[in-house]
């Protein structure tokens, strides 16, 4: 397993384009800073779906990392947009959040989620859920 | 809350009145004089079952703007006592936080203070060597020096890294706690307005007392909950059989679903 996951770091691609999205900047900065210590540099940021919808529309974007409680558009209503967007519906989306109810984490497996990270969390379970998404996403 | 509404009826009342105040003048030019006094106090009556009414009605309307101040719940489990609990989770977080950095920078602070007196001394020393100040044996030490300082800084700023790396993550609080803030400035400035209210249908009865209530208190207002999945911001209390304890039993269900 511990092999594996450092072949696939190799074929993860570094330039890969995040958006990161969160109401706190201090988070975002956090989860900037630990996918910049996994080599990802190519990241932008939004503040809540609101803003994020749009950039995903225009932006090319290749992962998203999201909040779920944010004021305008929550991280769940933002992942069900990107379902039902015929050219987003496959972006590979992890949800870091506070949200620890069961039934929330069902709602968000059931609306497509492909990752859940519940706050606080370390980076090594950071890299890990990445790590799986795109194995899972490629494999 | 139902609000107090003095003008309803006023339209029964008022065509109520106009009945009998047609009638008494019909009397009266009949010349039927006791019987249009008699009318007089039917309408006084009218008259008094309104205001009875209106009074009842304002009433009710305090007793439900005390209800839903639920002052009887303050106490354990009440919204003002898991309000006391979300800001001792506000305080423990910060705390924790802020001694997790102060440790990591207590840790970090004798590294850079190492690597910073040895390249000094190491760069005096090198001067010297340039100015071919340094004896043979003075410049074998340096060498080795050198070669303890280059291996040991690499590993020290390593550490460094890493510190300031665990610093930056333990100020995720700031987002956890900010939630549970903005919760309970919202539970205050609701409670707020319902004591406002209060306070303007208190001035309304304020001469009214003694008034029962037992059919109100029959009918208990139950709190629905929500059944679309909402946003309910950190879990305080991960004791619980719906919240999950840790990532691992996030896992666990995820892979219960197949994932």
């Amino acid at each position: 397993m511990e092999d594996k996951s450092r072949l696939l770091e190799v074929a993860l691609d570094k330039n890969m384009k995040i958006l990161v999205v969160d109401d706190f900047s201090t988070m975002r900065r956090i989860v900037k800073n630990l996918l910049r210590d996994l080599g990802f540099t190519n990241t932008q940021e939004a503040d809540d779906g609101l803003t994020a919808l749009p950039m995903l529309q225009n932006g090319d974007f290749d992962f998203l990392v999201t909040d779920w409680n944010m004021p305008g558009m929550t991280g769940l209503d933002l992942l069900k947009k990107v379902r039902a967007d015929d050219r987003l519906k496959n972006l590979p989306v992890l949800m870091v959040t506070a949200e620890a109810k069961r039934d929330q984490i069902v709602a968000a497996a059931q609306a497509g989620v492909n990752g859940y990270v519940v706050k606080p969390f370390t980076a090594a379970v950071l890299k890990e859920k990445i790590d799986k998404i795109f194995e899972r996403v490629e494999g | 809350m139902a609000g107090i509404n003095l003008d309803t009826d006023s339209s029964n009342v008022g065509s109520e009145i106009r009945t009998l105040a047609e009638n008494m003048i019909q009397q009266l030019e009949r010349g039927n004089l006791g019987q249009a006094v008699a009318l007089v106090n039917d309408l006084n009556e009218v008259r008094d079952r309104t205001l009875y009414n209106e009074i009842g009605r304002l009433t009710r309307a305090l007793h439900e703007a005390i209800k839903n101040l639920r002052v009887d719940s303050v106490g354990a489990a009440s919204e003002i006592d898991n309000a006391t609990d979300k800001l001792t989770y506000v305080i423990e977080m910060t705390d924790k936080s802020a001694n997790r950095t102060l440790d990591l920078a207590d840790a970090g602070m004798p590294l850079a203070t190492d690597i910073h007196e040895r390249s000094t001394q190491l760069s005096g020393q090198w001067k010297k060597f340039l100015n071919k100040e340094l004896k043979p044996e003075e410049f074998r030490s340096l060498t080795k020096d050198i070669n303890q300082f280059l291996i040991d800084s690499a590993q020290q700023s390593r550490q460094l890294q890493g510190q300031l790396s665990d610093i930056v993550l333990a100020q995720d609080f700031q987002d956890l706690t900010g939630q549970v803030i903005h919760k309970v400035a919202a539970l205050v400035t609701d409670v707020e307005s319902r004591l406002v209210q209060l306070v303007a249908m208190a001035g309304k009865v304020d001469s009214i007392t003694g008034i029962s209530h037992a059919d109100l208190e029959a009918e208990k207002a139950e709190q629905e909950e929500a059944p679309n999945i909402t946003a309910e911001g950190p879990q305080i209390d991960k004791s619980s059989d719906d919240v999950v304890a840790s990532q691992d039993d996030v896992d666990d269900l995820l892979s219960s679903l197949g994932f």
